[in-house]
């Protein structure tokens, strides 16, 4: 094996029944280096590091390990431990209720009692040498969740590990945690450890990583220093669209969005999930948000509906100020959410279909006053046909149906509602070609023949190109800037994305 | 502030120790004002030797369940397991199951003590490998046991009581130490008598109070008792740090059948017979002090000290209200159903109580960390 290298992946395929989840991959490790693994949903990040903590079997390739002859075959993530490989997940997998210095000895002691003081003495001596600021009698649920994470990540290096998979670690911390975070990353680094750092924060791979391996779709788009991978060209690799000439659109020409009046308008929203943000939708509007995965699209829209708890801001609905605090008051001034999980957040499986169609105006209706069968019947019937939906009866068991035809049974209730204003999440996900389109132009419909308000998202940028007129771009978490006219195209919305666009156009 | 400093700074309390604290607390209040209140029976010490005579089974089986618990599981079989041993004890040391004619009666005893243990040993081991190893849920299997345990308890028993009278074992275990300089003289009016109560030690407690020793050094300074604790505070990561969750929580059963196993041999030996409804929900009562004394039912919180003093503090009840119903105005309490309304009131007076402190506490340290950025930043 070549000098200095860890770990070398050549060749690496894995199917899982109907896909196939990693094709040929390579991924090489250096010694000391921040190795960023980089792509989008389904880019295959995750299975990669699970082949190689031994959670999945491969098919094919193979693993090498500095001072392991051979190739290696992983089986458990126990194994990879004692081969030296260590994960830290994004979930803090310690104990709470136990102390910091237990936490990182339990599980590993020889013997039948717990030698407390020499535990006490080993444990400051290393988190004095990581320079992480915890004691060890204290208990783990009293720090922070970062010094929770470092705390893990010290466990770790403690087991002599070479390979450290750091999976999402920051998602959860503020900044002045990740700072921290990073600090002890960089003194890994210098003592040698290579760390693959998983993560969706542009800023943060650029701030940190010595290297970036793009996946997607399964397949590896390449292996690049970070340095000289401009972030645009980043985004364009994970998003697999090529940059078509370098045009820096003029800004705005087409002022005529801003026609009808305000329909709805947040001034600092935020949510336990989100962090504060503007937002406004016209009478008659179709805007989108857009960002790479875990940007905080959702988490803007589900601020918007109250489907996480509200925790400031100021919502104006009809030029009046208004609280939104529950789904159901989101419900009430009349707006719907078509939420991103369908299975978890939508449908209810087992109730037919008709059921599901009434299911939020009866809610709305309060449920000590059941709408007849007969009304629920003509609702559930007006809306098979409306929306083509392809069922044998509206007696039929939501979860038979297919998927595209289960996200237009979301789509009948909410706009049985008849709201003012919409959000589609994703609504397209996972749904055929031809339903896809048959979406994209009930949408349109809907804002030009109803004056509909809708918000949409989704993670095909032509999709939002083409039903939205105003584009709202998120990165890491916040709004870095809003499309319309003819900025609307995928090269701009990549270099906002990117950071490299105009900042706000308005 | 330097790393150094915040070393040597004394820890805030766990959550187990300060539940354990308040535990003990209303122990001290709620005996001294029976003390004020109640008068004569408080002012004597051989109240406290009663309660512990009468309660030391309790209480070993209350170690028991608090190592269930803290492990995030549960134990709902023995009560049953106690009724069993004590009824097949009873018979056993009657010679009318598995006579060994000429042996002599300390020997029988001895006997029994091991077969006590190897029953209690056999339950624990059948409920931890169904718990740990085919992860069935802990309260369906221990029913079972339950179940299992009253069946053969009457099974064995053709009458409801059996007693020890006329054995030649009662000597023995009748044996106790009488402290008469801690006694009382009880004045009978009606026939000017007074006649000295010495107060009894009874050997119970010292079974007791030795369990209660050896579980709080099992559970805090052996690695098998911090994985009980590690594996209530979240399985999956216990897991994922190496602890043996299947070999911990099998453990853990298997130490509260072992536990319930010599509680059934004492519950003999203080009552001296058994009976069908012998040691009847006394699983619950069990349950309830290991609550009160600060044990989480969620697991990974608990300690036995604070068993100890849920035991204690359910057995007060009993004395209060007796002693209460002799005051004037008091006499409606004589009915025997308000003992178990305040046992009921008490316990959820003290899950309340415990959910406020933990959640004074979180508050308190979350505006305590955010203080602390305030300075520091």
């Amino acid at each position: 094996m070549e000098n200095g290298i860890v770990l070398t992946m050549r060749g690496i395929s894995i199917s899982f029944p109907g896909v196939k989840a990693l094709d040929r991959v390579d991924f090489t490790l250096r010694q000391g280096e921040i190795h960023a693994l980089m792509g989008e949903n389904g880019a295959g990040k995750s299975t990669l590091i699970k082949v190689l903590t031994g959670v999945y079997a491969r098919d094919e390739g193979t693993i090498e390990l500095d001072g392991v002859p051979g190739t290696v075959t992983i089986h458990s993530p126990q194994e990879a431990q004692k081969l030296g490989i260590s994960t830290v997940y994004q979930e803090i997998t310690l104990c709470p209720n136990l102390t910091v210095a237990e936490n990182l000895y339990i599980g590993r002691q020889k013997g039948v009692s717990v030698p407390w003081k020499k535990m006490n003495r080993d444990a400051a001596a290393l988190l004095d040498s990581l320079g992480i600021p915890a004691r060890p009698r204290q208990m783990l649920s009293s720090c922070s969740l970062a010094v929770q994470q470092m705390v893990a990540i010290a466990r770790a290096v403690d087991t002599q590990c070479k390979v450290l998979i750091l999976d999402e670690p920051t998602s959860s911390l503020d900044e002045k945690e990740v700072e921290m975070l990073f600090k002890l990353m960089r003194d890994l680094k210098a003592r040698g450890v290579g760390i693959i750092f998983v993560t969706h924060f542009l800023e943060q791979v650029y701030e940190v990583s010595d290297r970036i391996t793009v996946l997607r779709n399964g397949q590896l788009v390449g292996e690049y220093e970070t340095a000289s991978l401009p972030q645009v060209e980043l985004v364009s690799k994970m998003m697999g669209k090529e940059l078509e000439g370098l045009s820096q659109v003029s800004a705005s020409q087409d002022e005529e969005a801003e026609q009808a009046e305000v329909l709805y308008q947040a001034e600092g929203l935020s949510s336990s999930e989100s962090k504060p943000f503007d937002f406004r939708i016209h009478k008659g509007e179709v805007n989108g948000f857009t960002g790479l995965l875990g940007s905080g699209r959702s988490e803007c829209v589900r601020a918007i509906f109250a489907a996480d708890r509200v925790t400031g801001g100021k919502v104006i609905m009809d030029g009046k100020v208004v609280r939104i605090t529950k789904p159901i008051k989101a419900m009430k001034n009349g707006i719907g959410y078509l939420p991103e999980d369908r299975k978890r957040d939508g449908i209810i499986a087992d109730l037919s279909v008709r059921e599901n169609i009434i299911l939020a105006l009866q809610v709305m209706k309060g449920f000590f006053r059941p709408f007849s069968r007969k009304a629920a019947e003509a609702f559930a019937d007006e809306y098979i046909k409306a929306l083509d939906i392809k069922t044998a009866s509206s007696d039929t068991p939501v979860g038979s149906l297919s998927g595209g035809n289960q996200q237009k049974v979301i789509l009948a209730r909410w706009l049985l509602t008849h709201p003012k204003y919409l959000i589609l999440d994703e609504p397209t996900r996972g749904i055929d070609i031809g339903t896809k389109t048959e979406i994209q132009r009930l949408v349109l419909d809907l804002s030009r023949e109803e004056g509909m308000s809708i918000t949409f998202i989704s993670s095909e940028i032509e999709e939002m190109l083409r039903t939205c007129s105003r584009l709202i771009v998120m990165r890491d978490r916040h709004i870095v800037g809003e499309l319309k006219g003819s900025q609307l195209t995928q090269d701009q919305v990549m270099y906002t994305i990117a950071g490299g666009g105009n900042e706000r156009a308005d | 502030m330097t790393v150094k400093a915040t070393r040597s700074r004394r820890e805030p309390l766990s959550n187990s120790t300060l539940l354990m604290l308040v535990a003990i607390g209303f122990f001290v209040l709620l005996y001294i004002l029976s003390l004020l209140f109640l008068g004569a029976g408080f002012k004597r010490p051989s109240r406290v030797f009663d309660i512990l005579n009468d309660n030391a089974y309790l209480i070993i089986i209350g170690c028991g369940l608090s190592i269930v618990m803290i492990t995030g599981s549960i134990d709902i079989s023995v009560g049953g397991i106690v009724g069993l041993i004590a009824m097949f004890g009873a018979l056993f040391l009657r010679d009318e199951l598995l006579p060994i004619p000429g042996m002599a009666p300390g020997l029988r005893i001895a006997m029994l003590v091991v077969i006590s243990v190897a029953i209690g040993l056999a339950f624990g081991a059948l409920h931890g490998a169904l718990v740990a190893y085919l992860d069935i849920q802990p309260f369906i299997v221990t029913l079972a046991g339950m179940f299992l345990a009253r069946g053969m308890t009457t099974m064995l028993s053709g009458e409801n009581k059996q007693l020890l009278t006329g054995s030649p074992v009662l000597e023995i275990l009748s044996k106790r130490i009488d402290i008469p300089w801690l006694g009382y003289d009880e004045v009978n009016k009606i026939r000017h008598t007074v006649t000295h109560v010495p107060a009894h030690f009874e050997f119970v407690i010292i079974a007791a109070l030795l369990t209660v020793v050896a579980v709080a050094i099992l559970l805090h300074k052996s690695k098998l008792g911090r994985n009980f604790y590690a594996v209530g505070g979240n399985r999956q990561s216990a897991l994922m740090l190496g602890v043996n969750v299947r070999r911990t929580r099998f453990l853990a059963h298997l130490i509260s059948g072992l536990l319930a196993g010599i509680a059934g041999f004492v519950y003999l030996w203080h009552n001296k017979s058994g009976n069908i409804g012998g040691a009847s929900a006394a699983e619950m009562q069990a349950i309830a002090s290991s609550i009160i004394g600060g044990t989480l039912l969620t697991g990974g919180v608990g300690n036995v000290v604070g068993t100890l003093f849920g035991v204690l503090i359910l057995a007060l009840i009993k004395p209060i209200v007796t002693d209460a119903s002799a005051l004037k105005g008091f006499e409606w309490l004589s009915k025997a159903w308000w003992q178990q309304i305040f046992n009921g009131a008490v316990l959820c007076f003290f899950i309340v109580l415990q959910s406020v402190v933990l959640r004074f506490r979180s508050t308190l340290r979350v505006r305590k960390s955010e203080r602390e950025e305030t300075v520091s930043g």
